[in-house]
Order: structure tokens, then sequence, then C-alpha cells
């Protein structure tokens, strides 16, 4: 409809411009000869009018092949009209002409702009909108200059320039954006072959590593590599320099490979960063910058998410909850034009028409609930189920990591258990999925709903176990933190002692200082926070893999080579390829990225490692996708599934604020780790900047800002905001459905016409049931009447038993042979139907409309 | 870069640019798409416009379009002449209007065309069926293609007239939610 209403002004610029050539034409003809001066305003009339004239023709051509040709040509006449009279009005006031001609002139040119700039958006032939982009470019080009004439000729013309300008380098900005564009044909060849709906998880995957790139960049550029270059170097700090019992080992694999050892104590991990204010000649302060990087990670994910969502759901006006077009849909939007990969044009074909059945069936029969006894209670069983294995995992999960920690105080504990914790929550999240699909097939739910479910029961499952890890941790922490206030004073102490011990022996020489690697040193929470996190990471990275290549790989290898020597066919029977499992991936790195919003506080390194994972597991799992899976066999497609995603990823980071938050702002940060050291809380680095860096004024409006008596009003002032722009989006949406009841009435009352018109015909072969009886009974006598009559026109009486056989047959024909039958058999059903028939007198086959071979719907669906 | 400049002037890529929606480095990529089809009838300087029309069976042998079941229809409904045979133009039109960029009602619109059969601008209940067994390979059997496509009609025929009118489709087409995702070519 928009677009009829673009193609409308269209016509109207036609018919504007036809005007004004047609003034200009009539005006040339009256000054002819006139005066000499003049040549060159009607030279330029003589330019304009021969592309006008062209581009009316084109538009007319253009009406022409949209079938819109009428209107455009009767638009036409009238601006044709308009012009002659405006034209014998002009003529005579020629002085305001200019003024005029310059606005109408302008007009004209803005107009070619916009067409210019929307010329991709017609449906025209190639070499039309070339001819008339050129047209109008041409016509832009030579009339601008002639624009703004006087004082503001120089600004026009500045303006112009920099318009193009500016238009070019938007082009060469795009062209370089589409470059920067990783992975395109990869994908492209993912979405051959396996439909829309898979490439979907790799376009989220790219999107997920733009973001991640992002902050990786904030991240390193401005906390890490300052740190590097200008910070105090490794071994000149306790907090830098690898403690003595632990040196020997330090470099091992083994302890390399837990994180501990030299990367414990490396730029990775917030242990690391001193609290000096200021470093470097830079004079760059760094506890500051780490504290707004750590806000701005935070920050930025949520403007990006949040706008990319905003973006999707503008994108999707359509509503797809919406049951009329059922059947439509189905034909003209289930081809994904996508598939270029005949295997999975196979399984698309094959889908389509089991869900071209599936919707005849439920067409025709719409409730068929056997047993649902039976099913309600295999339901609630299954739900049972999966609570029990929720609960269970999650009190597995606490119990591995308590245990884990009584581990960390013994000495000499395996492999097994130092990375139990790991591994228990990588089994459950490779195990649990596939139970809850075992379950769920108790349920029988409809693919689509199933997906659903099985979508929220693995997204409870992961939120469980990470908020059960997370408890776990805090418990840990709060040990940790007891454990520090004893660990201060033994280092104070000794501190002292050293001091004392050196001073008392010889007062002049100035003590050794003591070595970095001796100090005793607290637990440091913070890293070890951070370390649990990416130890957590690393091996979710490698179950991820490891189920990849086993799951997929090594599964399809098996089935290809062993099928050429295997009882039954294991291509098509049991093991079988592996599907993609789109739901599954796009979980797994929706909460992967929640471990690294949350960690990344703690171990500023876990970005790059995620920014790594991601850029090998497009790579890894592109190249598995197309090797080792097939085609889904039946593709139920979550629409609007984008939105989807994006909710759970906004949910997810979230939720991992929350803990982050909480840590910031409730607990003391570690004495001797950390830029945050020494200070109470971490954000008190916010309060030290403003009051020794900013002038005092600053730090007075800053405490006015930060009292509660302003914050608490500020956030009441949201919340009324919140509530009232929801009140109006409900408002929206109510007066949304009312149209929408408006329009469903209006075609329902448009086809309740049709239907009588429809139904007209079962309804005389009703009445006409009830009749034929009495006109069998009442035939013979009418006969003989119309013997009777006539007979003196020669009707031999042989004719009477055809006739007869006529009217009997009448009632089982169609209602359309009730319009034979003669007028005065029929007269009670001949008023009505002309009755029902009055009002549609424009229709042209009042009997022979197109519905006519399925009478008996419109009766049937009355409530549709 | 230097060889690039030679297919196309910067005047004829800028109006490229103009007219669909992609850039100079998707132009030229589909340009090259579109001489390897043919490479001893294409040639390499496009700059003084050769007229050059590629038969429908080169096209509709593009993989993007060769397991598409409208593939004549889409290469009949961009083809100048309508039989199928394309020029580079109608080539880049083609994708440009299948592309990612293109806005709804474009795309409704082109979509309206490939659905209609006959090019009697109405979608009618012949095109439908054909349409059906497209989709489906004939699996249905003709009572359920006739039950289907008069269920799309009584759907989507607003002003009532047995047929889907191109107002009828759109209104229909543009709050289908699989529509823009599917109705897609990524070349």
């Amino acid at each position: 409809e928009d677009k009829e209403e673009d193609e409308s002004k269209e016509e109207d610029n036609g018919s504007q411009q036809n005007r004004a050539s047609r003034r200009k034409n009539y005006q040339r003809k009256n000054r002819d000869g006139k005066k000499a001066r003049e040549e060159g305003s009607q030279k330029k009339d003589r330019g304009k009018t021969a592309p006008n004239k062209d581009q009316k023709e084109s538009e007319n051509k253009e009406k022409k092949t949209t079938k819109r040709g009428k209107e455009g040509e009767n638009k036409q006449k009238k601006g044709r009209k308009n012009s002659t009279s405006s034209a014998s009005s002009n003529s005579s006031d020629e002085e305001s002409l200019s003024e005029e001609e310059l606005a109408m002139l302008k007009e004209q040119v803005e107009q070619k702009k916009k067409l210019i700039s929307t010329m991709r958006n017609k449906p025209w032939r190639m070499v039309k909108k070339l001819s008339v982009l050129r047209e109008a470019q041409d016509f832009v080009e030579k009339f601008e200059g002639a624009l703004g004439k006087g004082k503001g000729k120089k600004l026009y013309a500045y303006k112009m320039m920099m318009a193009k300008k500016w238009v070019k380098f938007k082009r060469d900005f795009e062209n370089f954006k589409t470059q920067c564009i990783p992975w395109e044909m990869k994908i492209k060849e993912v979405e051959s072959h396996f439909g829309s709906s898979v490439a979907s998880y790799f376009i989220f995957l790219r999107w997920m590593y733009g973001v991640n790139l992002v902050l990786f960049g904030l991240i390193f550029g401005l906390v890490i590599i300052p740190e590097v270059l200008m910070g105090m170097p490794y071994g000149s700090l306790p907090r830098k320099t690898v403690p003595r019992a632990e040196q020997a080992t330090a470099m091992d694999f083994s302890v390399l490979w837990d994180f501990e050892g030299y990367i414990k104590y490396s730029a990775l991990f917030y242990g690391y960063y001193n609290n000096q204010r200021t470093i470097g000649w830079l004079k760059y302060r760094l506890p500051m910058a780490y504290f707004m990087v750590g806000i701005s990670v935070f920050g930025y994910s949520l403007m990006v998410v949040i706008r990319s969502m905003a973006r999707n759901a503008n994108e999707s006006t359509a509503d797809g909850d919406d049951d009329n077009f059922i059947f439509s849909w189905k034909m003209f939007t289930s081809w994904d034009y996508l598939i270029g990969n005949p295997e999975t044009a196979d399984n698309k074909f094959a889908s389509i028409t089991t869900s071209f059945k599936e919707s005849i069936v439920d067409e025709q029969e719409s409730n068929k609930d056997e047993n649902i006894h039976l099913r309600r209670f295999l339901r609630v069983l299954a739900n049972v189920l999966i609570i029990c294995c929720l609960c269970g995992s999650g009190y597995l999960i606490y119990f591995v990591v308590k245990r884990s920690q009584t581990f960390s105080k013994m000495q000499n504990v395996g492999w097994y258990e130092r990375n139990e914790v790991e591994i228990v929550m990588s089994l459950l999240g490779m195990f649990c999925p596939p139970l809850f699909e075992t379950i769920a097939a108790l349920e029988n739910y409809h693919p689509r709903i199933g997906l659903k479910w099985q979508l929220g029961r693995i997204f409870a499952l992961f939120l469980g176990n990470l908020y059960t890890f997370l408890l776990a941790l805090m418990d840990d922490v709060n040990e940790k933190l007891a454990e520090e206030d004893v660990v201060k004073n033994i280092t104070h102490w000794t501190l002292l002692s050293h001091h004392n011990s050196s001073a008392g022996n010889d007062s002049t020489v100035t003590p050794p200082p003591l070595s970095p690697a001796d100090v005793p040193r607290g637990p440091c929470w913070e890293t070890t926070v951070g370390i649990e996190f990416v130890r957590l990471t690393v091996s979710d990275i490698l179950v991820t893999y490891i189920t990849i290549l086993v799951g997929d790989f090594i599964r399809a290898c098996f089935v290809r080579f062993v099928n050429y020597c295997w009882c039954w066919d294991l291509e098509a029977e049991f093991p079988s390829y592996a599907e993609f499992d789109i739901s599954g991936n796009v979980l797994g790195l929706v909460f992967n990225q929640g471990m690294i919003w949350m960690g990344s506080f703690y171990a500023p390194g876990l970005v790059g490692i995620n920014v790594l994972r991601l850029l090998t597991s497009m790579y890894f799992q592109c190249w598995a996708v197309m090797s080792s899976n097939v085609p889904h066999a039946r593709v139920f497609k979550a629409s609007k599934s984008n939105n989807f995603y994006m909710g759970l990823l906004l949910l997810i980071l979230f939720l991992s604020l929350l803990p982050v938050a909480y840590t910031i702002m409730s607990l003391p940060p570690s004495f001797d780790c950390g830029p945050f050291s020494g200070k109470k809380r971490m954000y008190d680095v916010i309060q030290e900047t403003i009051e020794l860096d900013f002038p005092l004024f600053v730090a007075k409006i800053f405490s006015y800002v930060a009292n509660p008596g302003l914050i608490i009003p500020a956030i009441l002032l949201m919340v009324l905001t919140i509530y009232y722009l929801n009140a109006v989006s409900k408002a929206y949406q109510r007066a949304n459905a009312e149209l929408k009841k408006k329009m469903q009435m209006q075609r329902e009352e448009e086809k309740n016409k049709r239907n009588n018109k429809a139904s007209t015909n079962p309804m005389l072969q009703d009445l006409e049931d009830l009749l034929t009886p009495s006109t069998k009974t009442e035939s013979p006598p009418k006969q003989a009447e119309d013997k009777k009559t006539e007979s003196p026109n020669g009707s031999s009486p042989v004719r009477k038993p055809g006739r007869g056989e006529v009217l009997a047959g009448s009632p089982t024909a169609s209602g359309r042979g009730a319009a034979f039958t003669p007028p005065s058999q029929v007269f009670v059903t001949q008023p009505r139907t002309l009755g029902i028939r009055a009002p549609y007198p424009g229709q042209p086959r009042p009997w022979g409309h197109p519905l006519g071979p399925v009478p008996g719907r419109g009766r049937g669906q009355p409530c549709y | 870069m230097g060889n690039k400049q030679t297919i196309f002037t910067q005047e004829q890529l800028d109006a490229y640019q103009d007219c669909t929606f992609f850039t100079r480095k998707e132009i030229l990529r589909l340009f090259h798409r579109y001489r390897d089809l043919a490479p001893q009838l294409v040639p390499l300087d496009y700059s003084d416009k050769p007229a050059v029309t590629l038969p429908y069976e080169l096209i509709g042998s593009m993989p993007e379009l060769k397991d598409n079941p409208f593939r004549q229809r889409i290469a009949e409904v961009f083809s100048e002449h309508g039989d199928g045979n394309m020029t580079l133009d109608d080539f880049l039109d083609m994708f440009s209007v299948l592309s990612e960029m293109a806005p709804r009602d474009l795309k409704a619109y082109y979509a309206f065309k490939i659905y209609d059969f006959n090019n009697d601008d109405y979608i009618c209940k012949s095109d439908l069926e054909k349409t059906v067994n497209k989709l489906t390979r004939n699996e249905l059997t003709p009572e359920e293609v006739s039950l289907v496509c008069e269920k799309v009609i009584y759907e989507a025929d607003v002003d009532n007239d047995g047929k889907l009118s191109l107002a009828d489709f759109q209104h229909m087409i543009i709050r289908a939610p699989d529509f823009l995702s599917t109705f897609h070519i990524r070349i």
C-alpha cells in the first residue's frame, strides 16, 4: 500500500513537471521573437523540456507496465487541464514568474535527487533505471548551479558540493565496510547447503566475534598494554613475582595448564596490577582505567545487544502469530531461496509436503484428542523427571565445588581432583540435553513447541549450573577473605621484623631488600575467581571441540566407511549422520559469552582467549558442518528466532552483571594484589580521582549526585517513566488489535456478502427440496394448463414427460439449474434471489462467480 | 584494481551502485560470476555496453538457482523479453532484488510476478496449483492441491474477486515472518 502511495506521489510529480514544462512551452510561444535577452532563459527552458518530455514518456511507460496506466493517464489529463489554465493566468503576470520558477526548479531538483537516491527501490528494468538515473543526474547537474542566485549562491553551491562529497564518502565507507565483513563466502556455502536456519547460527557467531573484538580492543588497549609497557616490570613487586615455594615448578606445563605458576602472576589476571595511581611518563591512571573499562565492557555489551534487538524488532513488523494466513504463508514463504544443494532441496521438498499435509489434516479435523488423560500424565511425568535432573545436576555441582575446596587445601592432588569441577560441568552440559530430548519424547508435543520446551530446559540447566557454581565460588571467596586478615598481619609483621633485623645489624648500610618472592602474601581471591572462569572457559572449548570431533566427525567417518561391510544400512538406519544442533550451539555460545562477561573483570586476558575461541570455532564448525553433518530432515524455524537468541543473550548479560556488581560494591579488594589494593572498596577509585584530579566544584557536584536523596527520586522517576511507556505501548497494542479486528470484521462482512451469494445456491436447493414434492404433485395440472396454453403454439404432448424429468432432476442438480426453471413454479424463491442479488449490480456474473464449485464451504465454516 | 577499472568505467560503476543494492566489489564479483557462465561470450570490457545475452540454460545452471523450483520463473521475470535469457543488467537486477538489503515492498512486487505464472497480473487458481505442485514435486493429490489453493484464496483474497491481486499479495506477504529471510539469495 505504501508503494501505491509512492507511485501516486510520483504521478503527481509527473503531472507537476508536465505542467511546468507546458507552461514554459506556452510562454516560449508567447515570447517568441520578443526580446533577445531572454534567449538564455529560453535555452534553459528548452534544455529542461527535452529531458522532461523523455521523463514523462518513460514514466508513462512505467505506469503502463505497472498496470496503473489508466490512473496515470487520468491524472495526466487533469494535469494538462491545470496546466492550460495556469499557463493562461501566468502569462498575465510575468513578474512573479522568475521567483516561482526558481522555487519550482528547486523543487524539481529536490525531486530528482530523491529519485536518484531511491532509484534502487524502483521495480524497473535496469536499462530504464539507468536511463532515468542519467537524465535525473544530468538535470541536477545542469540546474543545481542555476539555483540560489544572489547572496545565497555561494553557500548553496558549497552546500551542494559538501552533500556530493558526503554521498561519495558514505558510499566509499559502505564499500569499505562490506569488505571488512569476514566469512561472507563461508556462510554462503553453509547457507546453500543447510538453509537459512543453520546459517543464522554462523551469522550469530560472526556477530559475537565482532562484539568480542571490540571488548578485546577495549581491554587490551586500555588496560593490558599500558600495564605491560609502562607499569613496573615483572619481579619488582611481590604481586608480580612467583613465590619462592612455587618457583621450582612454575614453568612446568602441568602447572601452566592449570593457569598457575607464571601465568597466574601475569597481566592476564587481576592480581598482577599495581595500585600505583599513575604509571609511566604519560601519568596513565591505571586503576581508574581498569575500573572504567570493567564498567564499559558491560555498558557496551548492553548497548549493542539492545540496539540489535531493537533493529530486529523494527525489521520484523510482521506479527508471526497471525493465524489468518496459514496456507498462504506456507505457499509463498516456505521455499528457502538460499538453498543451493540438491540434498537439502530434497529435504526441503519433503518437509514442505509434510507441512502441507499436516495443515490439511489439521484443517479437516481440528481437534482429535485421543486419551488426553494419558498424555497429561506423561507430560507431568516428563516435567517431574526433568526437574529432578535439574536439581540433581545443581546439587552435583555444589558438591563438587565444595569438594574441590578441600582438595585445594591438600597437597599432591591428582589431575582429576584438580579439574573435577570443570569436568563435571562439561559432562553435564554434554549429556543432559540429549537426556532431556529423550524425556521430551514422552510428551509428544508438536516439534515447534517441543523445540521451545527443549530450549527452555537447557537454558534452565545451564543457568542453574552457572549459579550453583557461582554460589560455591562465593563461599570460597568468603573463606579467603577471612584468611586474608590473618595473612595481612603476618605480612606486616614479616616486613617489620626484616626491617628491624637489618636495621639492628648495621644501621649505616641500607638493608638488602627482602626479595619480593619471599614476602608472604594473601590468597588474592580476585585472581582465584579469574582463574576459575578461565579454566571453565578453556575446558568448555575443549569439550565442545571434542564433542564435534567425536560426535560428528568420527561418527560420520564410521558411518561412511564401515557402511560397506555392515549388516544394515548405516547411513539410513540407526547411527546415520549427525544433524547440526542449532539451539544447543546457540545456547552454548550464549553461555560462554556470559562466562566471559563475568570473568573479564578478574581476568582481563579472558576476552583474548574468547576471541581466539570464536575465531577457531568459526573455521572448525564450518568445516565440521560441511564435512560431517546432514541437513535437517524437518526444519522448524522458530520465527523471530534472532530476537529470541538476543533476548537470551540480554538475560545472560544481566545475570552475569549481578555477581560482578555485587563483588565490586560490597566485597573489600585484597590488600596486596590488584589495582584497588589498599582501598576499602573498589569503587573508591572514582572518588579518589575526582578529589585529586578534578577541580573542587566537580567533587561537590559529584557528592550531590551520589546523594541517596537524589538517586532514589531518579530511580523512582525512571520506574514511573517505564510504567508510563509500558502503559502507552499497551494502549497502542490494544488500538492495533482493535484495528485488526475491524479489518477482520470488514473482511468477514464482505465474505459473508459473497457467501450469501454463494449460499443462494444451497438455499435454493433447500427450498426446492421443500418444493419438489409440491411441484411434483402440482405439475400434472399445471402442465395440463401449460398444455392448454401452449397447444396453440403447437407443442406436442410428447414433450410433457420430458419436462417433468427436468423438473425432477433440478433439485439434485446445482443451484444454477434453478435459474432455468419456469418462473411460474418457483415463484416463492425467485423474488428472494432477486432481493439478495440486488446489492450487487456491478457483478458481471452474479451466478458464475469463481467460488461456485464449492458452495457448501461458506456455510460450513461461519466462524472462521 | 587496475584490471577491474577496464571492465566498467567509473560512471558505470557509480550508476550501478545507484541502481542496485550492491557495492562496487559485489558488482564486480557478480560480473565475474556472469562471465564465468560463458567466458567465450562475455567480453571482459563492458565500458561500451556490448549487447550480450546469456540463454536461460546457462542462468538456470547456476548453483544458486539450480535447485530452486521457481528458477525458470525467476529468470523469466527478470529477463527483458520474458524468455529467461538475461543480459548483465538483468542479471544484476535479479540479484539486487534478491539481495539482503532490498526492501520488503520491492521483494513483494517481484515475488508476486514470480508466482504469477501466466503473467495476467493476478495470481489465480491455476498459478497457485502450479506453485503447490512445484513446492511439493507433485506429491499431493489433486484434491489436496485444490483444497490448499482454495484455502489460500480464501485467506488472502481481500477484494473477493477469486484471485490474488498485487494488493492482496502484498497485504498477505508483508505480515509473513519468514518472507524476508527466505526470499533472498546470497551471492
